[in-house]
């Protein structure tokens, strides 16, 4: 396998290539950003049109309460993953090929849990109702109920958005600083200027960001477990077949860096092309990417096993009904698309030649969240449509243009967050990227970080 | 004694560290080495080790951060759930804790997140004015040695920084 990255690159052309990227747009970023407005366009008119009639145009109804909406709002969350895996799982571990793409898959995990969060306010029809789920002191001393997974899912979703804010921020100080530096007026240098806070590099502070960051990645990482296993209570705890799984939650975590690792590989390829990242964002990381994202899939695999074999085996009859018409029933199709995607698709990237292959691994990339969202699809939609008494069974309900139209938006409202970040806030970090070079350049001439004893 | 300021720039860790090291060994007249700052455009643990064993503080702002908050975050849930007037339970626990711990563990890394931000903040010395000796090579691809002294070690200062091929070197009268 070649290297990660060259050895040799100066570290001034390191800044030079990562501040070129936030000068002006090719072509095909402002491309990009359109598809991206006519997209949310889309779920703006869907949404309006929903808050002006009712929920009745999504074609929601008493037997299916959640459908698209909360499908979509666990996959959103499920993406956000990607950043606490690269960035502080890989960090606690000293895995430095994250460093040139950590950056981007941070501002990923942000943007997701911000797209995620809307669904929860569009998917309640009177959203103007959603303080309701928020403690706050009031006259008739209504608490919200504490012990549902619903309040715990805002306090989680609130807790990992900001944290996770935090952690982008805080990692971007010094390259902030970078670009104070290196960008001569105008409303960037204010930007720049107020944000990197006055940092000079000095040995105190990064003594203290040191501590700093990797304090916040301990935390981070049982947080998005925690997140995503209260996601995951939100059904496992309610008596619905084919929710009350014990291995739910692990089974959600899986699914969530699966999906994050491939939204990952999307995103890589994307910036390679637009940004011009061939420097850093090199094949052989994206090789090492590849694996990461199939021993994920593999565990995600064994975990859809498991959830089956326990119900299969088990003594709620309902379930297993439930489990039955999954696979055979009206949803079948989605649902063998969902484990064609999520299990079979993935096996092409043990293979080596696929590894690097940035066209195949592209469309891949892609087909394996559509099989991660399918999951997620799958796991709401059957459970409403065949419930535990007959009476509610609606096996013919099919989500509206409506619902479509605002899923579909998210994911351009996912890439006008992104696309926009990219160009104000270095998406590569620069002074990680130095490091790497700066410590292999070392390991290569089998030379010591310092000379002598001190 | 009037003090001022030298700012030296170099091209490795290696010279700097050198320079370091001799100005550490030179016991200069009128020099504390605690008045000696090194800027650097990365993260370098092993280099900040010549300066000598310099404490961290901000894991205690993590603890008292984490503990505030998750003991907030109880307190606040408990004594809303203990206002069984409002919430009729049933005969249930009115102060149910294993539901209750999964708020208090999700504030409780708020807290220690948000404080260990503060602490930074403050352990850093940020946000900060930029000092005047400062280079945005620094920001770039070179090594700083800021240091503070006496008139009468400026001579040596710069016969040390120049003997280690310092790059540029910078200075300003101090206040």
């Amino acid at each position: 396998m070649g290297k990660d990255i060259r050895e040799d690159i100066a570290w001034a052309q390191i800044n030079k290539d990562v501040l070129k990227s936030l000068e002006s747009p090719r072509r095909m970023y402002w491309i990009i950003l359109f598809i991206a407005i006519a997209m949310i366009g889309v779920a703006v008119g869907s949404e309006i049109y929903q808050y002006q009639t009712g929920m009745g145009v999504s074609n929601k109804n008493n037997s299916h309460v959640w459908g698209l909406y909360i499908a979509t709002f666990i996959f959103w969350i499920g993406m956000s993953h990607s950043g606490t895996l690269l960035s502080a799982i890989l960090h606690l571990m000293h895995a430095d090929w994250r460093k040139p793409i950590y950056r981007f898959a941070e501002a990923m995990t942000t943007f997701s849990l911000m797209t995620a969060g809307l669904f929860v306010l569009v998917h309640l029809g009177r959203l103007w109702m959603v303080y309701y789920v928020m403690p706050y002191p009031n006259e008739r001393w209504v608490w919200p109920n504490f012990q549902s997974p619903l309040v715990w899912d805002m306090f989680a979703i609130a807790t990992y958005l900001s944290s996770s804010v935090l952690f982008l921020y805080v990692g971007m100080i010094p390259d902030l600083a970078i670009c104070r530096d290196n960008i001569r007026a105008g409303w960037r240098k204010k930007l720049y200027t107020v944000m990197s806070l006055g940092w000079e590099g000095t040995d105190r502070q990064w003594r203290n960001f040191r501590i700093t960051y990797l304090t916040i990645a301990c935390f981070l990482i049982p947080l998005a477990v925690s997140v995503h296993s209260i996601v995951a209570s939100d059904f496992a705890m309610s008596n619905m077949p084919g929710w009350h799984v014990t291995s739910f939650p692990p089974y959600f975590v899986a699914g969530a860096l699966y999906s994050g690792c491939a939204a990952i590989i999307t995103l890589f390829i994307i910036l390679r092309y637009v940004f011009k990242f061939e420097e850093y964002m090199t094949l052989p990381i994206m090789k090492k990417l590849v694996r990461l994202t199939f021993a994920i899939a593999m565990v995600w695999t064994y975990l859809n096993l498991i959830e089956f074999a326990s119900v299969w085996y088990g003594h709620d009859q309902t379930a297993k009904d439930q489990l039955i018409f999954k696979a055979t029933g009206p949803y079948a199709p989605f649902f063998w698309a969902m484990i064609f995607f999520g299990s079979i698709l993935p096996l092409m990237l043990a293979f080596k030649r696929f590894q690097t292959h940035l066209p195949i691994l592209f469309v891949v990339s892609i087909l394996l969240n559509v099989g991660m969202w399918l999951e997620r699809w799958m796991i709401i939609a059957p459970s409403f449509a065949h419930g535990h008494y007959p009476w509610t069974w609606d096996h013919d309900q099919w989500p509206s243009l409506v619902q479509w139209g605002i899923v579909f938006g998210s994911f351009g409202w996912f890439t006008l967050l992104f696309m926009v970040f990219c160009k104000v806030f270095p998406s590569v970090s620069m002074y990680e990227v130095k490091e790497m070079v700066y410590h292999r350049s070392l390991a290569l001439k089998h030379k010591p970080a310092v000379k002598g004893e001190y | 004694m009037s003090q001022r300021h030298l700012l030296a720039l170099f091209n490795d860790f290696d010279e700097a560290v050198a320079a370091i090291t001799e100005l550490r060994a030179a016991n200069i007249k009128g020099f504390n080495m605690d008045d000696l700052i090194l800027k650097s455009p990365i993260e370098h643990p092993e280099v900040e080790k010549v300066l000598g064993d310099k404490p961290v503080h901000v894991q205690w702002f993590t603890l008292i951060g984490a503990c505030t908050g998750g003991l907030l975050a109880f307190f606040l849930v408990a004594s809303a759930q203990a206002n069984f007037f409002s919430q009729i339970k049933g005969g249930k626990p009115i102060v149910p804790l294993p539901p209750d711990f999964v708020l208090t563990y999700e504030m409780f890394i708020l807290g220690g997140v948000f404080i260990t931000i503060l602490g930074f903040l403050i352990c850093a010395g940020l946000p900060a004015k930029r000092s005047s000796l400062y280079s945005i090579k620094v920001s770039e691809d070179q090594i700083g040695i800021l240091v503070k002294g006496d008139e009468s070690a400026v001579a040596i200062f710069k016969t040390i920084f120049t003997k280690h091929k310092a790059l540029e070197i910078q200075e300003e009268a101090g206040k």
